[in-house]
Formats: C-alpha cells, structure tokens, sequence
C-alpha cells in the first residue's frame, strides 16, 4: 500500500524581497495519505489548501519538513501522482480523446493501445462520442470530465485533485461525486482533494482535513463514512437526508464561519 | 449607432478575424472599398485619358493592362512574368525556411533559458531596429551578388520578428498545461516538443504572418540593387529604359502578392491554431 506523508511541512512564499520575514502559507502541516485513503481538504480561500496540493504534487517544494512517498522524499512532480486542475488544463491543440492519452504517449505506449485505454476512459466519463471534439468545443463539465479521464489514464498511485467539480452544474457535480467514488474504488489510488463545498467534502471523504487560514494550519480532521456507505450501495440522497450527515455539515459550517467572523472582527 | 457602426468597421477592417456564422452586417465597408478602388482607377483613368499627365509618366490603366500580358506572354529581359514571380517567390522562401530553422530554436532557447536569452538578446536587438538595406552591402561583399546574398539579407530580416514571437508565446505557455505534463511524467524534451512549442504556435505563426510582409519589402529592395531575375530587378530594368507601364504593372503584382501571403497566411493559423481566438 503506497503512502504519501507530509511532516512538519511549512510553506513560506519565496523570502528576499525586502522583508524581515516571508508570510508562512503553510505552518507544520502533518498528514498521511494512503492508497485508502480519500483525504478532502477544506477551508476558507487563503488557507493554503491549493499550495498544499501543489506541494503534494511536487510543484512546490516546503520550506522546511519533508513529503515523501512511501518512505522516499520527493523531488519533484512524478507520474505516480496524477493532477487534475481547477482549470481543466487540457491541450487545446488535441482531441479529447487524445487529451487522455497524453500520459500514455508520454511513456511511449503504441498509438492503437493508447487510443484503446482513452476511449474506454471516455466511456468511463460518460463522454463516449466525445473523442473526437476538440476540447475547445466541450462545455466546461465535460472538459472537466476529459480532464479526469487523462488523470486516471497514467494509472496512478495518488490522485491530487484541485476543486476538480468547482465549474460543474449542480445536477452533473452530484453525478460527477458518485462517479469519483467509483474511480477511486476501482483505481485503487488514494486520494487528496481541494474544496470550498462542505457538501462535497463529506461526500467524498474517508477523512476530512480543515485548514485555518493565515497561516495554513489543520485545524481539526474529521473521519467520515458516507463515502464508504455509497460505495457500498446507499444512494447519496438518503446519506444526505441522514441525521450524521446534517450534524457533520453543520458542525464543519459552524467550524469555518467562526474563523470567518473571527477574521472578520 | 454610432457605436455600432464603429464596431461594424473595425470588424470588417482588411486585416480583421473572420466573424464565423454571424451575419454578415458588415458588408457596407466592403462596398466602400470597393468604390475607392473603382474611384481611383477611374481617376488614373481620366487623367491619362484627357492627357493631363504624360503617358510616360502615368500610362493608362489599359496600358498597364496591355503591359500585364505582355509580361505574362513574352516576358521582360529575358524572363516571363511567371519566371520573375518565381524567382522572387523562391528567394523569400528559401529566406523564410532559414529564419524558421534558426529562429524557432533561437526563440525556445531565449524564452526557456538564462542562458540563452543572456546570449542572444544583445545580438536580436541588435539586428532588430536595422534597415535590412544598410546591411545589404556587407552581406554582398561576403556572400558576392548570387541568390546567397539575397536570401540571407531576407533571411536576417525576418529573424528578428519570428525569434522574437516564438520567445513571447514560450513565455506565456499556460503554468497548468506545464504542470500537468510534469506531472504526468514529462521530460525536459517531451515539454518542449509536446506542450511548450504547440503552445507558442499561434505566437509563432503571428510572428511568421509579419516577417513574411518585412521579407517581402525587403525582397524587393535588395532586387533593386544586384539580381538578374526577379521582381524588383524587372522594375529597375524597366525604369532604366523608362518603360512606365511595366513599372506600374511590376508594383501592382508585388501588392498582389503581398496581399495573397495575408491571406493565405491567415487560412493556415484557422487551420492550425484554431483554439488561439477563443479562449
């Protein structure tokens, strides 16, 4: 089982220009993520959740502490751990379809095999004719599934996943939350989202992690089991409708408006 | 309305994007062109009629015309029209080839590298704000009065411009399509190749659209000077025996086909770069 551990990990912006001390993003963040796990990571907007991804990634490297995976420290971004971004980030100048096999052609893998593994990604997706769209042409929903789809085609250890549903409908976000909970069961990568959506959070989540902002410290992380119940056959409007569900959703609430008015005040 | 109509004729500017789908409003600036251009030959057309100014000076459109097929026919010194187009159209893109083979790499090297943009920036602005004409005579006593000459003095015209787009559109490949090849594994060589140039393209074939019409003006001039075929050498020719006609003729072909290379340039980046408008 492949484990992505954070230790004492602090973030601080780039220092020297000037000021004493650069502002700590991140301030000694502890955090294991197993290939169990699907971590979400909620919090207010300056709370640094998007630099902990992006230090996860291997796009930022900490200030001080340590990531490592599976015991080895990272040195940098690595195909064991697929990103998928706010912003879709596709290739505009490639079909959806060939948007999913970039990982694939990146390692060398044969242009029929490839097409073959992408095209069964896209009927994943639901997306099965959009493979030969230009991306550009895609509502952003289904940019947002093709980005997903070529996250899942590098087979990854980790998937990083940066408010991924952040630009979808309501009605396609709650399929989409099914979706990734059956992804994430059959890949068997673990899991480490970003979001501002409470609901989303205890959707998806086997723990909940919430950020204090200024600087970026965990505040509380919350175990949860809906996930687990849906993956296990409960639709998702009787966990919503459960009586946990409402009490986790107004604790975690009552958690992130207080920091807010105590911002605020 | 008046906002309106100033939309409408910036849209439909020569040089405009096409408006795929929309109706086309536009239309009236397109008849107004047209009327200037009939209102002008007609013009020409007078005054040599009426014999205002000496044919030998300002021969008739008809003449022009006439001198037209001639040049397609018979040809001038030595060489048919088509022979002359031909071997200006070789020279500017032998030079185009050129600069696109050391440009491009120049470019990536500037917008990827320190190093790269420490060593060749000084040597760009250098190059960049000089006429290509001042450096036409160096360039001749080096390369001799050949087609190297020509094709290097075009070549290092459009160096500057198709360096310089290449580097701007690496310096503004998307942070997240970077990051998601790294993520996804990508090698130095595999961003380059995969992401970083399709990314600087749309720049790239901007930056190859401008050069292409610095390339052409300064085609024509170096012709001016020592060439025993071509365009610019025709009309030199035909000025030295006064043969007005053919001059006019000779000019009005260059303007043709710098027109054409906007258009046909323009077709390409809808055909290759499609996504470059829209988001």
């Amino acid at each position: 089982m492949s484990m992505l551990r954070l230790e004492n990990v602090s973030l601080r912006y780039a220092p020297g220009d000037g000021r004493s001390q650069a502002p700590l993003v991140l301030d000694r963040i502890n955090l294991d993520i197993t290939g169990d796990d699907f971590v979400v990571v909620i919090g207010r907007s300056g709370s640094g959740k998007t630099s902990l991804l992006n230090l996860a990634a291997g796009f930022l490297t900490p200030s001080s502490g340590r990531i490592a995976l599976d015991g080895q420290t990272l040195s940098g971004p690595g195909s064991d751990r697929a990103v998928v971004f706010q912003d879709d980030a596709l290739y505009p100048w490639l079909t959806a379809i060939e948007n999913v096999a970039f990982p694939l052609r990146l390692r060398g893998v044969g242009r029929d095999q490839r097409l073959k593994e992408a095209r069964a990604l896209l009927e994943h997706v639901g997306l099965p004719d959009a493979a030969d769209r230009k991306v550009w042409e895609l509502s952003g929903g289904m940019r947002q599934r093709v980005g997903i789809a070529r996250a899942l085609a590098s087979h990854p250890r980790f998937l990083l996943m940066d408010e991924p549903l952040g630009a979808l409908d309501a009605l396609t976000r709650v399929r989409m939350q099914g979706f990734l909970l059956d992804m994430w069961q059959a890949s068997r990568a673990g899991a480490l989202l970003i979001t501002h959506s409470i609901d989303e959070a205890l959707m998806l989540a086997t723990r909940v992690i919430v950020l204090n902002a200024n600087p970026g410290r965990i505040a509380r992380v919350i175990p949860v089991n809906f996930a687990r119940d849906y993956l296990a056959g409960v639709p998702q409007s009787e966990l919503r409708a459960s009586a946990e569900f409402r009490r986790l959703h107004d604790g975690l609430t009552g958690l992130i408006h207080s920091e807010d008015e105590g911002v605020a005040a | 309305m008046t906002l309106s109509m100033e939309t409408a004729s910036i849209d439909n500017e020569p040089t405009g994007e096409t408006d795929t789908g929309r109706p086309a409003r536009p239309r009236p600036v397109l008849w107004i062109s047209a009327a200037t251009v009939v209102a002008v030959v007609g013009l020409w057309g007078l005054v040599s009629f009426y014999a205002l100014v000496p044919p030998l000076f300002l021969p008739s459109p008809l003449a022009v015309l006439r001198a037209l097929r001639g040049l397609a026919t018979t040809g001038f010194v030595d060489a048919t029209l088509v022979q002359h187009v031909a071997a200006s159209l070789s020279r500017i893109f032998g030079a185009l080839a050129a600069a696109l083979i050391l440009g491009v790499p120049a470019g990536l090297a500037i917008g990827t590298s320190r190093w790269g943009k420490g060593i060749l920036d000084p040597i760009v602005e250098f190059l960049r704000p000089l006429p290509p004409l001042a450096y036409l005579p160096l360039v001749i006593i080096w390369l001799g009065i050949g087609e190297a000459s020509k094709i290097a003095v075009i070549a290092l015209a459009i160096l500057p411009p198709i360096i310089l787009s290449t580097a701007s559109g690496v310096k503004s490949a998307s942070a997240d399509h970077i990051n998601a090849a790294r993520a996804f594994g990508a090698t130095r060589r595999q961003l380059l190749v995969h992401v970083i140039l399709p990314g600087a393209l749309p720049s790239i074939l901007t930056g190859t659209r401008i050069a292409l019409g610095a390339g052409w003006s300064t085609l024509v001039a170096a012709e001016l000077v020592a060439a025993t075929r071509g365009l610019g050498f025709m009309i030199q020719s035909a000025a030295q025996f006064l043969v007005t006609d053919i001059v006019i003729a000779g000019i009005v072909v260059i303007a043709l086909v710098a027109f054409l290379f906007e258009v046909v340039a323009r077709s390409v980046e809808r055909r290759l770069v499609p996504w470059s408008n829209r988001r």
